[in-house]
Protein backbone atom coordinates (compact mmCIF):
# COMPACT_ATOMS: atom_id res chain seq x y z
CA UNK A 1 0.00 0.00 0.00
CA UNK A 2 2.93 2.48 0.66
CA UNK A 3 2.93 2.51 -3.13
CA UNK A 4 0.34 5.11 -2.93
CA UNK A 5 2.30 7.14 -0.88
CA UNK A 6 3.62 8.58 -4.30
CA UNK A 7 2.05 11.70 -5.83
CA UNK A 8 2.36 9.55 -9.18
CA UNK A 9 0.39 6.65 -7.71
CA UNK A 10 -2.39 8.61 -6.80
CA UNK A 11 -2.79 10.61 -9.64
CA UNK A 12 -3.18 7.28 -12.05
CA UNK A 13 -4.87 5.85 -9.04
CA UNK A 14 -7.55 8.93 -9.06
CA UNK A 15 -7.60 9.02 -13.50
CA UNK A 16 -8.28 5.33 -13.61
CA UNK A 17 -11.03 5.69 -10.93
CA UNK A 18 -12.98 8.69 -12.98
CA UNK A 19 -12.53 6.62 -15.93
CA UNK A 20 -13.48 2.91 -14.39
CA UNK A 21 -16.64 5.43 -13.10
CA UNK A 22 -17.59 7.19 -16.60
CA UNK A 23 -16.97 4.57 -19.27
CA UNK A 24 -19.86 2.18 -18.41
CA UNK A 25 -22.26 4.96 -17.75
CA UNK A 26 -21.80 5.80 -21.41
CA UNK A 27 -21.16 2.37 -22.42
CA UNK A 28 -24.56 1.16 -21.87
CA UNK A 29 -25.81 3.16 -24.38
CA UNK A 30 -23.74 1.76 -26.75
CA UNK A 31 -24.35 -1.30 -25.69
CA UNK A 32 -28.17 -1.33 -26.33
CA UNK A 33 -27.40 0.34 -29.85
CA UNK A 34 -25.78 -2.87 -30.95
CA UNK A 35 -22.54 0.14 -30.98
CA UNK A 36 -20.26 -2.12 -29.04
CA UNK A 37 -16.91 -1.51 -31.47
CA UNK A 38 -18.06 2.04 -31.81
CA UNK A 39 -15.99 3.12 -28.89
CA UNK A 40 -12.60 0.91 -30.69
CA UNK A 41 -13.11 2.85 -34.16
CA UNK A 42 -13.53 6.19 -32.25
CA UNK A 43 -10.30 5.49 -31.14
CA UNK A 44 -8.49 4.57 -34.24
CA UNK A 45 -9.89 7.92 -35.45
CA UNK A 46 -8.05 9.53 -31.92
CA UNK A 47 -5.06 8.72 -32.96
CA UNK A 48 -4.91 10.86 -35.80
CA UNK A 49 -5.25 13.27 -33.29
CA UNK A 50 -2.77 12.17 -31.62
CA UNK A 51 -0.06 12.37 -34.22
CA UNK A 52 -1.68 15.24 -35.40
CA UNK A 53 -0.60 17.06 -31.99
CA UNK A 54 3.03 15.40 -31.86
CA UNK A 55 3.96 16.29 -35.36
CA UNK A 56 2.43 20.02 -34.21
CA UNK A 57 3.50 20.43 -31.20
CA UNK A 58 0.72 20.59 -29.37
CA UNK A 59 -1.64 18.79 -26.90
CA UNK A 60 -1.95 15.47 -28.11
CA UNK A 61 -5.01 14.81 -26.01
CA UNK A 62 -6.21 18.56 -26.78
CA UNK A 63 -5.91 17.72 -30.95
CA UNK A 64 -7.33 13.79 -30.18
CA UNK A 65 -10.56 15.36 -28.95
CA UNK A 66 -10.95 17.40 -31.51
CA UNK A 67 -10.55 14.44 -34.38
CA UNK A 68 -12.25 12.45 -32.45
CA UNK A 69 -15.30 14.17 -32.22
CA UNK A 70 -15.27 15.29 -35.91
CA UNK A 71 -14.83 11.30 -36.86
CA UNK A 72 -18.05 10.54 -33.88
CA UNK A 73 -20.61 13.23 -35.66
CA UNK A 74 -19.69 11.39 -39.06
CA UNK A 75 -19.95 8.04 -38.06
CA UNK A 76 -22.80 9.32 -36.40
CA UNK A 77 -24.32 11.19 -39.62
CA UNK A 78 -23.59 7.56 -41.69
CA UNK A 79 -25.21 5.59 -39.13
CA UNK A 80 -28.47 7.64 -38.93
CA UNK A 81 -28.69 7.58 -42.91
CA UNK A 82 -28.74 4.00 -42.50
CA UNK A 83 -27.43 3.34 -45.82
CA UNK A 84 -25.53 -0.39 -46.28
CA UNK A 85 -22.60 1.08 -47.44
CA UNK A 86 -22.25 2.50 -44.45
CA UNK A 87 -20.65 -0.25 -42.99
CA UNK A 88 -17.81 0.44 -45.41
CA UNK A 89 -17.43 3.81 -44.94
CA UNK A 90 -16.77 3.47 -41.54
CA UNK A 91 -14.29 0.75 -41.98
CA UNK A 92 -12.57 3.24 -44.27
CA UNK A 93 -12.68 5.79 -41.62
CA UNK A 94 -11.20 3.49 -39.00
CA UNK A 95 -8.41 2.50 -41.08
CA UNK A 96 -7.73 5.49 -41.93
CA UNK A 97 -7.81 6.67 -38.58
CA UNK A 98 -4.60 4.24 -37.57
CA UNK A 99 -2.93 4.47 -40.40
CA UNK A 100 -2.88 8.40 -40.57
CA UNK A 101 -1.27 8.03 -36.53
CA UNK A 102 0.99 5.87 -36.98
CA UNK A 103 2.24 8.22 -40.33
CA UNK A 104 1.83 10.92 -38.23
CA UNK A 105 3.49 9.75 -35.28
CA UNK A 106 6.65 8.46 -37.98
CA UNK A 107 6.81 12.38 -39.16
CA UNK A 108 6.99 13.61 -35.81
CA UNK A 109 9.83 13.31 -33.34
CA UNK A 110 8.17 11.08 -31.30
CA UNK A 111 9.75 7.77 -30.62
CA UNK A 112 8.07 4.41 -30.83
CA UNK A 113 7.72 4.77 -26.99
CA UNK A 114 5.00 7.43 -27.26
CA UNK A 115 3.24 5.73 -29.68
CA UNK A 116 2.95 2.92 -27.39
CA UNK A 117 1.74 5.27 -24.51
CA UNK A 118 -1.18 5.73 -26.57
CA UNK A 119 -1.83 2.80 -27.88
CA UNK A 120 -1.65 0.49 -24.70
CA UNK A 121 -1.68 3.74 -21.98
CA UNK A 122 0.39 5.04 -20.00
CA UNK A 123 -1.54 5.57 -16.48
CA UNK A 124 1.82 6.27 -14.44
CA UNK A 125 2.98 9.44 -16.80
CA UNK A 126 -0.68 11.13 -15.82
CA UNK A 127 0.42 14.98 -15.07
CA UNK A 128 -1.46 17.01 -12.61
CA UNK A 129 -2.94 18.98 -15.64
CA UNK A 130 -4.25 15.89 -17.51
CA UNK A 131 -5.49 15.45 -14.06
CA UNK A 132 -8.00 17.64 -14.01
CA UNK A 133 -9.16 17.46 -17.88
CA UNK A 134 -9.52 14.21 -16.75
CA UNK A 135 -11.85 14.79 -13.77
CA UNK A 136 -13.77 18.01 -15.56
CA UNK A 137 -14.51 15.99 -18.21
CA UNK A 138 -15.22 12.60 -16.76
CA UNK A 139 -17.29 14.77 -14.46
CA UNK A 140 -19.57 16.20 -17.28
CA UNK A 141 -19.29 12.49 -19.26
CA UNK A 142 -21.31 11.35 -15.94
CA UNK A 143 -23.85 13.89 -15.35
CA UNK A 144 -25.20 14.32 -18.65
CA UNK A 145 -25.47 9.99 -19.27
CA UNK A 146 -27.28 10.04 -15.45
CA UNK A 147 -29.25 13.30 -16.21
CA UNK A 148 -30.68 12.26 -19.38
CA UNK A 149 -30.88 8.70 -18.69
CA UNK A 150 -34.75 8.64 -19.41
CA UNK A 151 -33.90 9.85 -22.36
CA UNK A 152 -30.91 8.31 -23.81
CA UNK A 153 -32.80 5.27 -22.35
CA UNK A 154 -35.93 6.17 -24.84
CA UNK A 155 -33.80 6.35 -27.84
CA UNK A 156 -31.60 3.34 -27.28
CA UNK A 157 -34.14 1.20 -26.83
CA UNK A 158 -36.71 2.65 -29.44
CA UNK A 159 -35.71 5.10 -31.51
CA UNK A 160 -38.54 5.76 -33.68
CA UNK A 161 -41.23 5.80 -30.81
CA UNK A 162 -38.94 8.43 -28.95
CA UNK A 163 -39.08 10.20 -32.33
CA UNK A 164 -42.82 10.12 -32.07
CA UNK A 165 -42.46 11.30 -28.54
CA UNK A 166 -41.09 14.56 -29.80
CA UNK A 167 -37.60 13.93 -28.72
CA UNK A 168 -34.92 15.96 -30.23
CA UNK A 169 -33.64 12.75 -31.51
CA UNK A 170 -30.67 13.24 -33.72
CA UNK A 171 -29.47 16.31 -31.06
CA UNK A 172 -29.40 13.01 -28.48
CA UNK A 173 -28.01 11.01 -30.99
CA UNK A 174 -25.18 13.05 -31.70
CA UNK A 175 -24.74 13.69 -27.87
CA UNK A 176 -23.87 10.01 -27.57
CA UNK A 177 -21.32 10.54 -30.55
CA UNK A 178 -19.59 13.44 -29.05
CA UNK A 179 -19.38 11.86 -25.77
CA UNK A 180 -18.23 8.77 -26.85
CA UNK A 181 -15.18 11.06 -28.06
CA UNK A 182 -14.62 12.41 -25.54
CA UNK A 183 -14.50 9.31 -23.15
CA UNK A 184 -12.31 7.64 -25.70
CA UNK A 185 -9.70 10.17 -25.53
CA UNK A 186 -9.83 10.82 -21.91
CA UNK A 187 -9.46 6.49 -21.59
CA UNK A 188 -6.66 6.47 -23.59
CA UNK A 189 -4.33 7.76 -21.20
CA UNK A 190 -5.46 4.91 -18.96
CA UNK A 191 -5.55 2.10 -20.90
CA UNK A 192 -4.59 3.44 -24.47
CA UNK A 193 -6.48 3.53 -27.63
CA UNK A 194 -6.71 -0.66 -27.90
CA UNK A 195 -7.93 -0.99 -24.85
CA UNK A 196 -10.73 1.64 -24.67
CA UNK A 197 -14.38 -0.45 -25.65
CA UNK A 198 -13.36 -2.97 -22.99
CA UNK A 199 -14.14 -0.61 -20.33
CA UNK A 200 -17.15 0.60 -21.82
CA UNK A 201 -18.30 -2.96 -22.78
CA UNK A 202 -16.84 -5.46 -20.26
CA UNK A 203 -18.43 -4.36 -17.00
CA UNK A 204 -22.10 -3.71 -18.78
CA UNK A 205 -21.75 -7.29 -20.03
CA UNK A 206 -20.97 -8.33 -16.58
CA UNK A 207 -23.88 -6.12 -14.80
CA UNK A 208 -26.62 -7.40 -17.39
CA UNK A 209 -25.85 -11.09 -16.31
CA UNK A 210 -27.81 -10.39 -13.04
CA UNK A 211 -29.47 -7.20 -12.96
CA UNK A 212 -33.11 -6.69 -14.17
CA UNK A 213 -33.99 -2.77 -14.59
CA UNK A 214 -32.02 -0.71 -16.84
CA UNK A 215 -31.02 1.55 -14.05
CA UNK A 216 -29.56 -0.96 -11.95
CA UNK A 217 -27.75 -1.85 -14.73
CA UNK A 218 -25.93 1.07 -15.03
CA UNK A 219 -25.46 1.41 -11.51
CA UNK A 220 -24.44 -2.15 -10.83
CA UNK A 221 -21.88 -1.69 -14.18
CA UNK A 222 -20.44 1.74 -12.55
CA UNK A 223 -19.31 0.24 -9.65
CA UNK A 224 -18.14 -3.23 -11.52
CA UNK A 225 -16.25 -0.65 -13.76
CA UNK A 226 -14.51 1.83 -10.52
CA UNK A 227 -13.83 -1.92 -9.15
CA UNK A 228 -11.86 -3.19 -11.89
CA UNK A 229 -10.05 0.29 -12.39
CA UNK A 230 -8.84 0.55 -8.27
CA UNK A 231 -7.93 -3.30 -8.11
CA UNK A 232 -6.27 -2.73 -11.71
CA UNK A 233 -3.59 0.01 -10.61
CA UNK A 234 -3.10 -1.52 -7.45
CA UNK A 235 -2.14 -5.27 -9.12
CA UNK A 236 -0.12 -2.91 -11.64
CA UNK A 237 1.64 -1.42 -8.29
CA UNK A 238 2.38 -4.48 -6.82
CA UNK A 239 3.30 -6.63 -9.68
CA UNK A 240 4.42 -4.28 -11.31
CA UNK A 241 2.40 -4.81 -14.39
CA UNK A 242 1.59 -2.63 -17.39
CA UNK A 243 -1.70 -0.82 -15.27
CA UNK A 244 -4.05 -0.39 -18.75
CA UNK A 245 -4.00 -4.36 -19.56
CA UNK A 246 -4.56 -5.46 -15.49
CA UNK A 247 -7.68 -2.96 -15.56
CA UNK A 248 -9.04 -4.85 -18.52
CA UNK A 249 -8.25 -8.34 -17.53
CA UNK A 250 -9.37 -7.98 -14.06
CA UNK A 251 -12.68 -6.62 -15.24
CA UNK A 252 -12.65 -9.21 -18.16
CA UNK A 253 -11.86 -12.02 -15.07
CA UNK A 254 -14.87 -10.41 -12.99
CA UNK A 255 -16.91 -10.94 -15.88
CA UNK A 256 -16.25 -14.54 -16.48
CA UNK A 257 -17.16 -14.93 -12.62
CA UNK A 258 -20.46 -13.88 -13.18
CA UNK A 259 -21.22 -16.02 -15.98
CA UNK A 260 -19.98 -19.19 -14.15
CA UNK A 261 -21.82 -18.37 -10.87
CA UNK A 262 -24.56 -17.26 -12.72
CA UNK A 263 -25.00 -20.28 -15.03
CA UNK A 264 -23.89 -22.85 -11.35
CA UNK A 265 -27.09 -20.33 -9.81
CA UNK A 266 -29.34 -21.10 -12.22
CA UNK A 267 -28.79 -24.71 -12.51
CA UNK A 268 -29.40 -24.99 -9.14
CA UNK A 269 -32.64 -23.23 -9.20
CA UNK A 270 -32.98 -26.00 -12.03
CA UNK A 271 -32.80 -28.80 -9.55
CA UNK A 272 -35.18 -27.50 -6.85
CA UNK A 273 -38.00 -25.52 -8.54
CA UNK A 274 -40.01 -27.35 -11.04
CA UNK A 275 -40.07 -25.88 -14.23
CA UNK A 276 -42.50 -23.58 -15.13
CA UNK A 277 -43.71 -25.55 -18.46
CA UNK A 278 -46.06 -23.67 -20.55
CA UNK A 279 -48.89 -24.45 -21.35
CA UNK A 280 -49.77 -24.43 -25.20
CA UNK A 281 -53.20 -23.45 -27.16
CA UNK A 282 -54.93 -25.83 -28.03
CA UNK A 283 -54.27 -27.53 -31.87
CA UNK A 284 -56.41 -25.48 -34.78
CA UNK A 285 -56.01 -28.28 -37.23
CA UNK A 286 -57.16 -32.29 -37.08
CA UNK A 287 -54.17 -34.47 -36.67
CA UNK A 288 -54.99 -37.53 -38.45
CA UNK A 289 -51.91 -39.10 -38.91
CA UNK A 290 -51.67 -42.11 -36.87
CA UNK B 1 -69.58 17.62 -36.44
CA UNK B 2 -66.62 15.98 -35.02
CA UNK B 3 -64.01 18.00 -34.90
CA UNK B 4 -60.93 15.68 -37.41
CA UNK B 5 -58.15 14.41 -35.70
CA UNK B 6 -55.86 13.55 -38.71
CA UNK B 7 -56.60 14.32 -42.47
CA UNK B 8 -54.88 12.68 -45.21
CA UNK B 9 -55.33 14.45 -48.81
CA UNK B 10 -53.98 12.33 -50.92
CA UNK B 11 -51.05 11.08 -49.73
CA UNK B 12 -48.24 8.86 -51.39
CA UNK B 13 -45.17 6.96 -50.07
CA UNK B 14 -42.59 5.29 -52.01
CA UNK B 15 -39.49 3.46 -50.99
CA UNK B 16 -36.85 3.82 -53.19
CA UNK B 17 -39.15 5.00 -56.01
CA UNK B 18 -41.36 1.74 -55.40
CA UNK B 19 -44.55 3.36 -55.11
CA UNK B 20 -46.75 1.85 -51.33
CA UNK B 21 -49.48 4.45 -50.89
CA UNK B 22 -50.85 6.29 -54.68
CA UNK B 23 -53.26 8.07 -53.54
CA UNK B 24 -54.91 7.84 -49.88
CA UNK B 25 -57.41 10.18 -48.34
CA UNK B 26 -58.79 10.26 -45.08
CA UNK B 27 -60.41 11.72 -42.26
CA UNK B 28 -60.35 10.73 -38.97
CA UNK B 29 -62.33 12.91 -36.15
CA UNK B 30 -62.37 13.09 -32.34
CA UNK B 31 -63.98 9.99 -30.54
CA UNK B 32 -63.85 7.31 -33.63
CA UNK B 33 -62.17 4.53 -33.46
CA UNK B 34 -61.12 3.92 -37.01
CA UNK B 35 -59.72 -0.07 -38.29
CA UNK B 36 -56.88 0.05 -41.03
CA UNK B 37 -57.58 -3.28 -42.84
CA UNK B 38 -55.68 -4.71 -45.87
CA UNK B 39 -53.56 -7.77 -46.82
CA UNK B 40 -49.83 -7.97 -45.96
CA UNK B 41 -47.48 -5.64 -48.27
CA UNK B 42 -51.08 -3.40 -48.98
CA UNK B 43 -49.37 -0.39 -47.13
CA UNK B 44 -51.50 -0.12 -43.99
CA UNK B 45 -48.16 -0.19 -41.76
CA UNK B 46 -46.96 2.34 -44.13
CA UNK B 47 -50.30 4.26 -44.45
CA UNK B 48 -50.09 4.91 -40.09
CA UNK B 49 -45.96 5.51 -40.21
CA UNK B 50 -46.61 7.80 -42.58
CA UNK B 51 -48.54 9.78 -40.55
CA UNK B 52 -46.51 9.73 -37.62
CA UNK B 53 -43.67 11.43 -40.02
CA UNK B 54 -41.63 8.25 -39.57
CA UNK B 55 -41.90 8.14 -43.49
CA UNK B 56 -41.55 11.06 -45.49
CA UNK B 57 -44.53 11.66 -47.98
CA UNK B 58 -44.18 11.66 -51.19
CA UNK B 59 -46.66 14.09 -52.39
CA UNK B 60 -50.56 15.16 -50.70
CA UNK B 61 -50.44 17.15 -47.01
CA UNK B 62 -51.38 15.22 -43.51
CA UNK B 63 -52.63 17.26 -40.72
CA UNK B 64 -52.77 16.59 -36.82
CA UNK B 65 -55.17 18.20 -35.08
CA UNK B 66 -55.38 21.15 -36.92
CA UNK B 67 -51.50 21.30 -37.40
CA UNK B 68 -49.95 20.47 -41.15
CA UNK B 69 -47.47 17.30 -39.89
CA UNK B 70 -44.47 19.44 -40.24
CA UNK B 71 -45.82 22.14 -37.96
CA UNK B 72 -46.88 19.22 -35.45
CA UNK B 73 -45.03 20.05 -31.91
CA UNK B 74 -48.13 19.00 -29.56
CA UNK B 75 -46.49 14.87 -29.40
CA UNK B 76 -47.38 14.85 -26.33
CA UNK B 77 -51.31 14.63 -27.49
CA UNK B 78 -50.74 11.09 -29.57
CA UNK B 79 -49.59 7.55 -28.25
CA UNK B 80 -47.94 5.61 -30.63
CA UNK B 81 -47.64 1.30 -30.17
CA UNK B 82 -45.31 0.01 -32.32
CA UNK B 83 -45.60 -3.44 -33.60
CA UNK B 84 -43.41 -5.02 -31.37
CA UNK B 85 -40.31 -4.35 -29.14
CA UNK B 86 -37.09 -4.47 -30.55
CA UNK B 87 -34.47 -6.31 -28.74
CA UNK B 88 -31.91 -4.12 -28.87
CA UNK B 89 -28.67 -5.08 -27.94
CA UNK B 90 -29.99 -6.98 -24.85
CA UNK B 91 -29.40 -4.14 -22.18
CA UNK B 92 -32.32 -5.41 -19.22
CA UNK B 93 -35.31 -3.22 -18.46
CA UNK B 94 -38.09 -3.68 -16.35
CA UNK B 95 -41.43 -3.17 -17.50
CA UNK B 96 -42.17 0.14 -15.81
CA UNK B 97 -38.87 1.69 -17.00
CA UNK B 98 -40.47 0.99 -20.24
CA UNK B 99 -43.69 2.12 -19.68
CA UNK B 100 -42.39 5.41 -18.10
CA UNK B 101 -40.82 6.21 -21.47
CA UNK B 102 -44.26 7.28 -22.44
CA UNK B 103 -44.22 10.07 -19.94
CA UNK B 104 -41.22 12.11 -21.87
CA UNK B 105 -43.54 13.11 -24.73
CA UNK B 106 -45.08 14.76 -21.71
CA UNK B 107 -42.02 15.84 -19.30
CA UNK B 108 -39.48 17.16 -21.57
CA UNK B 109 -35.88 15.67 -21.60
CA UNK B 110 -34.35 17.41 -18.72
CA UNK B 111 -37.24 17.59 -16.19
CA UNK B 112 -36.92 14.20 -13.28
CA UNK B 113 -40.01 12.30 -12.79
CA UNK B 114 -42.21 13.54 -10.33
CA UNK B 115 -45.38 12.22 -8.36
CA UNK B 116 -47.63 13.10 -11.36
CA UNK B 117 -45.50 10.64 -13.65
CA UNK B 118 -45.34 7.63 -11.47
CA UNK B 119 -49.53 8.03 -11.01
CA UNK B 120 -49.58 7.56 -14.94
CA UNK B 121 -47.05 4.89 -14.92
CA UNK B 122 -49.21 3.18 -12.31
CA UNK B 123 -52.33 3.73 -13.86
CA UNK B 124 -51.55 2.71 -17.01
CA UNK B 125 -50.19 -0.52 -15.86
CA UNK B 126 -53.12 -1.54 -13.81
CA UNK B 127 -55.55 -0.75 -17.24
CA UNK B 128 -53.49 -3.49 -19.25
CA UNK B 129 -53.00 -5.65 -15.92
CA UNK B 130 -49.63 -5.55 -15.80
CA UNK B 131 -49.10 -4.24 -12.22
CA UNK B 132 -47.71 -7.03 -10.98
CA UNK B 133 -45.02 -7.50 -13.70
CA UNK B 134 -43.50 -3.77 -13.19
CA UNK B 135 -40.49 -4.68 -11.89
CA UNK B 136 -39.89 -7.66 -14.18
CA UNK B 137 -37.47 -7.26 -16.81
CA UNK B 138 -39.50 -7.33 -20.30
CA UNK B 139 -37.77 -9.54 -22.02
CA UNK B 140 -39.34 -12.37 -19.45
CA UNK B 141 -42.60 -11.59 -20.40
CA UNK B 142 -44.77 -13.24 -23.39
CA UNK B 143 -45.61 -11.72 -26.57
CA UNK B 144 -48.88 -10.70 -25.34
CA UNK B 145 -47.70 -9.49 -22.26
CA UNK B 146 -44.88 -7.18 -24.04
CA UNK B 147 -47.61 -5.97 -26.98
CA UNK B 148 -49.48 -4.55 -23.28
CA UNK B 149 -46.29 -2.89 -21.73
CA UNK B 150 -45.95 -1.01 -25.35
CA UNK B 151 -49.95 -0.12 -24.71
CA UNK B 152 -49.13 0.72 -21.10
CA UNK B 153 -46.05 3.24 -22.12
CA UNK B 154 -48.77 5.12 -25.05
CA UNK B 155 -51.28 5.00 -22.45
CA UNK B 156 -49.00 6.59 -20.04
CA UNK B 157 -48.60 9.82 -22.06
CA UNK B 158 -52.60 10.01 -21.64
CA UNK B 159 -52.61 11.27 -25.12
CA UNK B 160 -55.38 12.14 -27.14
CA UNK B 161 -54.96 9.92 -29.98
CA UNK B 162 -53.94 6.45 -29.80
CA UNK B 163 -51.97 5.44 -33.30
CA UNK B 164 -51.25 1.48 -32.72
CA UNK B 165 -50.14 -0.90 -35.28
CA UNK B 166 -51.36 -4.53 -35.39
CA UNK B 167 -51.07 -4.30 -31.77
CA UNK B 168 -53.36 -8.21 -31.63
CA UNK B 169 -50.94 -9.85 -34.34
CA UNK B 170 -50.29 -13.12 -32.89
CA UNK B 171 -51.29 -11.94 -29.05
CA UNK B 172 -52.69 -14.55 -26.66
CA UNK B 173 -56.30 -14.78 -26.17
CA UNK B 174 -55.95 -13.28 -22.54
CA UNK B 175 -53.70 -10.19 -24.02
CA UNK B 176 -56.44 -9.47 -26.33
CA UNK B 177 -59.27 -9.09 -24.19
CA UNK B 178 -57.10 -7.13 -21.85
CA UNK B 179 -56.27 -4.95 -24.68
CA UNK B 180 -59.84 -5.12 -25.98
CA UNK B 181 -60.87 -3.91 -22.20
CA UNK B 182 -58.00 -0.96 -21.76
CA UNK B 183 -59.22 0.03 -25.83
CA UNK B 184 -62.63 0.08 -24.72
CA UNK B 185 -61.30 2.37 -21.28
CA UNK B 186 -59.94 4.89 -23.76
CA UNK B 187 -62.59 5.47 -25.72
CA UNK B 188 -65.25 5.96 -22.81
CA UNK B 189 -63.19 8.90 -21.59
CA UNK B 190 -62.96 10.42 -25.10
CA UNK B 191 -60.38 8.87 -26.57
CA UNK B 192 -59.81 8.55 -30.57
CA UNK B 193 -58.22 5.58 -32.20
CA UNK B 194 -56.21 4.75 -35.30
CA UNK B 195 -55.22 0.79 -35.49
CA UNK B 196 -53.91 -1.29 -37.92
CA UNK B 197 -55.41 -5.08 -37.44
CA UNK B 198 -55.05 -8.25 -39.55
CA UNK B 199 -57.98 -9.65 -37.64
CA UNK B 200 -60.21 -7.60 -35.10
CA UNK B 201 -61.58 -10.85 -33.10
CA UNK B 202 -62.33 -9.14 -29.60
CA UNK B 203 -61.75 -5.63 -30.88
CA UNK B 204 -64.44 -5.96 -32.96
CA UNK B 205 -67.12 -4.62 -31.17
CA UNK B 206 -65.37 -1.39 -30.39
CA UNK B 207 -64.62 -0.46 -34.21
CA UNK B 208 -66.72 2.06 -34.98
CA UNK B 209 -65.30 2.60 -39.02
CA UNK B 210 -62.75 0.22 -41.36
CA UNK B 211 -60.80 1.57 -43.87
CA UNK B 212 -59.73 -1.18 -46.13
CA UNK B 213 -56.13 -0.91 -48.12
CA UNK B 214 -55.60 -2.33 -51.09
CA UNK B 215 -52.93 -1.77 -54.09
CA UNK B 216 -51.79 1.58 -52.38
CA UNK B 217 -55.56 3.02 -52.06
CA UNK B 218 -58.43 2.89 -50.34
CA UNK B 219 -60.89 0.05 -51.83
CA UNK B 220 -63.44 0.14 -49.31
CA UNK B 221 -64.61 3.35 -45.86
CA UNK B 222 -67.17 2.63 -43.75
CA UNK B 223 -69.01 -0.44 -41.68
CA UNK B 224 -66.60 -3.49 -40.71
CA UNK B 225 -66.90 -5.76 -43.68
CA UNK B 226 -67.75 -8.88 -43.00
CA UNK B 227 -65.17 -12.33 -43.39
CA UNK B 228 -65.08 -14.37 -46.39
CA UNK B 229 -63.66 -17.22 -47.58
CA UNK B 230 -61.94 -19.50 -44.76
CA UNK B 231 -61.47 -16.14 -42.81
CA UNK B 232 -65.11 -16.49 -42.03
CA UNK B 233 -65.05 -19.77 -40.21
CA UNK B 234 -65.76 -19.18 -36.65
CA UNK B 235 -62.59 -20.41 -35.54
CA UNK B 236 -60.12 -19.63 -37.97
CA UNK B 237 -57.09 -18.10 -35.83
CA UNK B 238 -55.64 -15.89 -38.23
CA UNK B 239 -51.78 -15.85 -37.15
CA UNK B 240 -49.01 -16.06 -39.53
CA UNK B 241 -45.30 -14.47 -40.00
CA UNK B 242 -44.91 -11.74 -41.00
CA UNK B 243 -42.17 -10.31 -43.64
CA UNK B 244 -38.69 -10.35 -42.74
CA UNK B 245 -37.10 -7.90 -40.25
CA UNK B 246 -34.79 -5.70 -41.24
CA UNK B 247 -31.43 -7.41 -41.25
CA UNK B 248 -30.12 -6.37 -37.43
CA UNK B 249 -26.78 -5.32 -38.79
CA UNK B 250 -24.04 -3.85 -36.45
CA UNK B 251 -25.10 -0.16 -37.40
CA UNK B 252 -28.88 -0.60 -37.50
CA UNK B 253 -31.30 0.13 -34.02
Amino acid sequence: MELFQYPYMQRALIGALVIGLAAPALGIYLVQRRLTLIGDGIGHVALTGVGAGLLLNRSPVLVAVIVATVGAIAIEVVRARGRTSGDLALALLFYGGIAGGVLLVGLSDATSANLNAYLFGSLLSTSTSDLITVGVLGAAILITMIVLRPALFAISHDEEYARVSGLPVRTLNLLIAVTTAVTVTIAMRAVGVLLISALMVVPVATAQQITRGFRSTMTAAMALGFFAAGSGVWVAATADTPPGASVVLLAIASFLVVAVAGALWRAVRRRTAPAHVPVPEPHEVVLDRG
Amino acid sequence: MSTPVIIVEHGAVGYDGRPVLRDVSLTVTAGEVVAVLGANGSGKSTLIRAILGLVPLGAGSITLFDRPLRQFRQWQRIGYVPQRLGAGGGVPATVREVVASGRLARRGVLRPPGAADRAAVDAALRAVGLADRASDPVATLSGGQQQRTLIARALAGQPELLILDEPTAGVDAASQEAFAGALRDFVADGGTVLLVAHELGPLRPVISRAVVVHQGGICHDGAVPDPAGHHAEPDHDHVHPHGPDEPAGLWSN
